[in-house]
């Protein structure tokens, strides 16, 4: 069974208008009368509350369907409703528990949403952003198609998103490729391989921290000279690209190389045993940044990767979180095509369960969260349009949401915390400065290459 | 002789939802399902619609081939299990067919019984509860003039308006002074007997049948007041009792039907049922009930099914709510809850419209209507999870199917 898009109903952007409901009863029942809605918008006072079909995965109202009416398509999703085939019993409406499918009087029977095929009415109604349709699914479906190019039983962290980074990143750049993992995390949970057998079904090589993106350089410009088109690319964490691997990374991103180099930062180099790198964070605790009678964490700010890459001015340089998934996708396409022309570099933050110390089945929200509160931002450049945001940085949630979640950040004394937001802060008034175009070093940065 | 991880004996919706339970616990374990039915698996609840014509025997089928070999099961179709073997775990098919099992489903539904009226076994009746049963009462439409139905009950309330469509002269005798007596008072059940007055079908309620016999080509039924009637159709819908003679010496415990626990485990280790079949503790009281309806059957094979293949995530049976939707001419019937366990908050009742809600400790205990919407699911929610209603009791009590709407938003959207 495939993951399939859904209408995703935010209550807080409500303001009770019921555009989608006039919209609904008008597309399924030409009439403007509300009550021919199959999304129900109820008032509760101030706030709103919803009453739809929510396409379940495993549909009660199906199960309690004498009369095989209801199925659910196993292309889209949608609990579809065969009209030839219904006997008004009213069953299913007892069987659903969230009033998704209710007996309609001017239509003589049940009725229930049916997603208008793809297209749903109430959202492109709804100009308050309470409704969306959720296409994420799509994403997962295709690249469940790919062909996995990393054997399976990779040996992370439980809860560790780096696997699905991996696996993901590679279906989509596809088997021409030649991998690079330089020591870390990822040819830590054996993506290298073990007893002379690769981990990757491709090509991969493990290079030292230092010269990943010159050995990538080597690789890349020997295929080409034999006239074979691969994909270079190097899945490094922050370490590997910040610190010792900086120089041959920026030499290769000077020379405007065609190498797709990502970042997976996990701000620090965790496999080893949890040490700082120059991307860990103020104020976070590493096993070199100890907390104790001195120590309260490192007393650095993390350098900025993906900010220097941008002053590259590479084919592309972009930011990009697992909680974002379709954002992910748009800029691992862009960085493919880009890495054709030119030097890609996709910084991907990488919450790490067991070196930040949260609960690992809250990766995918600690990731959320460092968005919504602008401790990461995500965004774009490419030479041509300059820095672009991918998100606003408007309306950011307090940094507490953020820090609160992590165990590394939990002996922070309110200066700390001070500093961190202001630092957020400056970050964001910084990359908002640049997406305006109003930073001199965009200008120069658009005009540096030309 | 054939081995099954899991053996489910019936196909219908208790058999079919514990099928589905099953694998999704358990994708390989291998399940053979069997059914005294010659037939794709079908809901009873359908054959009024079979015996109308609305509904063709072929397109009522719930599962078919194609759903069985996507789902691994082996789909004995046509053989009656006749004996079940509990300390070999073996179950013995009219076929003289022997299958070892693990884990055994009992889900062999209910069937009509026959009132003890004198003369009734010698004349020409139906019943409905197979599909066969419904073809043969379709096929039997055409020829039928007048039509006697035993019982007001869904069944044969059912039966009498499809009759009475396909343009048959209907008279309904039942024992109750009210039709659908379990599912409302006598203020609905009024509504509901003036729709079938009003269509020419004559109800003589608080009368009972004493006598059939063969009268020419007619079956001529005499009630204990003397009056007589001629029928060329009679169909017995004198309500259903647990199928349950397959297990005579298997050790099954059984009161009115297979006493079951809150996951559905009978007294017998590795052995479950679900269903009418099974017996069940109730949500009010806790006492072990029938409660032989459609959405009990789905629930209650489910828990089966996941109790069968050790699915942590079970949760216990709640207990049976008494739940029907009853359309009659095209008009809805809706009854959700216990009519006796509390006050009533508030009653309306005319010709075309009825609603009644029951509270007890501000609790939602049964909420009846005709023609009134309300979410019967959100409803039957609300009171298995016994939601307090004091903070919102007058706008519940004036706007059922709106509060009730904003409780699930907020409970468990
Ligand atoms: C005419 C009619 C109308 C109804 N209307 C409603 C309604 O409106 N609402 C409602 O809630 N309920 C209604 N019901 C009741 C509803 O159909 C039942 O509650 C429901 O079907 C119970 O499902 P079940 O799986 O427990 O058993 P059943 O549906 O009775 O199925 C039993 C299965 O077991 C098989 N079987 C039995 N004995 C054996 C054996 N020895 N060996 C092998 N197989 C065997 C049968 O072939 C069948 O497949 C109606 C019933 C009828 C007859
Ligand atoms: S109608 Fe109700 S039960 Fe059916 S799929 Fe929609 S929400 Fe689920
Ligand atoms: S009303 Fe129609 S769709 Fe709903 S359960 Fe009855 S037959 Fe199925």
């Amino acid at each position: 069974m495939g993951a399939y898009n859904t209408i995703a109903f935010k209550p807080e952007h409500c303001d009770g208008c019921n555009a989608c409901m006039t919209a609904c009863a008008t597309a399924k029942a030409g009439s403007a009368d509300i009550l021919n809605s199959r999304i129900q918008i109820v008032a509760d006072g101030d706030s709103f509350e919803l009453a739809m079909c929510r396409q379940c995965g495993d549909p009660k109202c199906v199960a309690n369907c004498p009369a095989a009416a209801l199925a659910k398509d196993a292309g889209d999703g949608v609990i579809a409703w065969d009209g030839s085939k219904c006997v008004n019993c009213l069953l299913c409406t007892v069987g659903c528990a969230f009033g998704g499918i209710v007996y309609n009087a001017a239509a003589g029977h049940v009725v229930k949403c049916d997603s208008c095929g793809g297209d749903p009415a109430c959202v492109k109604a709804c100009d308050r952003g309470a409704l969306n349709y959720l296409t994420t699914a799509n994403i997962y479906n295709e690249v469940g198609d790919l062909e996995d190019l990393f054997v399976p039983g990779l040996a992370g962290c439980q809860g560790c998103n780096t696997e699905l980074i991996m696996r993901h990143a590679l279906r989509r750049i596809g088997p021409d490729t030649v991998l690079a993992t330089p020591p870390g995390c990822i040819p830590g949970m054996g993506s290298v391989g073990y007893n002379g057998l690769t981990g990757t079904k491709v090509p991969v090589f493990h290079p030292l921290l230092t010269n990943t993106a010159s050995m990538l350089t080597g690789v890349k410009r020997h295929y080409k000279r034999q006239g074979r088109e691969v994909n270079a690319v190097a899945l490094a964490g922050d370490g590997g690209a910040s610190d010792v691997g900086f120089q041959s990374l920026s030499g290769a991103a000077e020379r405007g190389e065609q190498i797709l180099f990502i970042c997976v930062d996990n701000e620090g180099y965790m496999n080893t045993g949890m040490q700082r790198s120059s991307c860990t964070p103020f104020g976070a605790w590493t096993s070199t940044t100890p907390v104790g009678e001195r120590g309260h964490g490192k007393t650095q700010d993390a350098k900025n990767m993906p900010l220097l890459m941008m002053m590259h001015n590479c084919e592309y340089v972009a930011t990009a979180s697992t909680a974002f998934m379709e954002d992910l996708y748009d800029k691992l396409d862009k960085a493919i095509a880009a890495s054709k022309r030119g030097f890609a570099y996709l910084h991907i933050y990488s919450p790490c369960t067991t070196g930040w110390r949260f609960p690992s089945q809250e990766n995918i929200e600690v990731a959320r969260k460092a968005v919504e509160t602008n401790f990461v931002m995500l965004w774009e450049f490419n030479p041509r349009d300059g820095l672009r945001l991918s998100r606003p940085l408007d309306d950011a949630l307090p940094i507490d949401a953020y820090l609160e979640v992590l165990g590394k950040y939990r002996h922070l004394e309110p200066e700390q915390v001070a500093h961190i937001e202001g630092t957020v802060k400056k970050n964001a008034g910084f990359i908002r400065s640049l997406a305006e175009g109003r930073h001199p070093a965009m200008a120069q940065a658009v005009s540096g290459r030309a | 002789m054939q081995q099954t991880q899991y053996l489910i004996i019936g196909a219908s919706h208790a058999a079919l939802s514990a099928l589905q339970a099953i694998r999704m616990q358990d994708a390989e374990g291998s399940i053979t399902l069997v059914t005294r039915d010659d037939a794709l698996p079908y809901s009873p609840t359908v054959l009024p619609y079979v015996v109308s014509g609305r509904s063709a025997p072929e397109r009522v089928a719930l599962k078919d081939g194609v759903w069985f070999e996507q789902n691994k099961v082996g789909f004995i179709r046509g053989a009656a299990v006749t004996a079940v073997d509990a300390a070999a775990k073996r179950a013995k098919l009219s076929s003289g067919e022997e299958i070892a099992y693990a884990k055994l489903l009992l889900a062999t539904g209910a069937a009509p019984i026959l009132p003890p009226i004198h003369g009734l076994k010698d004349v020409r009746f139906h019943v409905l509860r197979t599909l066969d049963d419904a073809v043969g009462l379709h096929r039997a439409l055409p020829q039928t003039k007048q039509a006697v139905v035993l019982g007001a009950g869904l069944v044969g309330m059912h039966a009498a308006e499809n009759l009475a469509k396909a343009g048959a002269q209907v008279t309904v005798v039942e024992m109750q002074p009210r039709v659908l007596a379990g599912y409302f008072d006598a203020e609905a059940s009024a509504i509901i007997e003036a729709a079938f007055a009003a269509k020419g079908i004559k109800l003589m309620l608080g009368a009972k049948v004493s006598r059939c016999e063969t009268a020419g080509k007619a079956v001529r039924v005499t009630t204990d007041s003397g009056a007589t009637l001629d029928a060329d159709l009679l169909l017995v819908a004198a309500g259903v009792a647990p199928v349950t003679d397959y297990l005579a010496g298997s050790n099954v415990a059984i009161d009115r039907g297979i006493l079951v626990d809150d996951s559905m485990r009978s007294s017998v280790d590795g052995i479950w049922a679900a269903g009418d079949v099974a017996q069940a503790k109730g949500f009010y009281n806790g006492e072990k009930t029938l409660n032989g309806i459609l959405p009990s059957a789905v629930e209650q094979g489910r828990i089966a099914g996941m109790a069968m293949a050790g699915d942590p995530a079970l949760k216990p049976w709640p207990g049976g709510v008494p739940l029907n939707t009853y359309t009659f001419f095209g008009q809805q019937a809706v009854s959700v809850g216990s009519q006796d366990e509390g006050e009533v908050v508030r009653k309306e009742a005319d010709a075309k419209h009825y609603l009644k809600i029951v509270m007890q400790d501000n609790r939602l205990a049964g909420i009846f209507g005709i023609n009134a919407p309300f979410d019967p699911g959100v409803m039957w929610e609300i009171i298995l999870r016994r939601i307090d209603l004091s903070s919102v009791r007058e706008a519940f009590i004036k706007d059922p199917q709106k509060t009730a709407r904003t409780i699930m938003s907020k409970t468990w959207r």
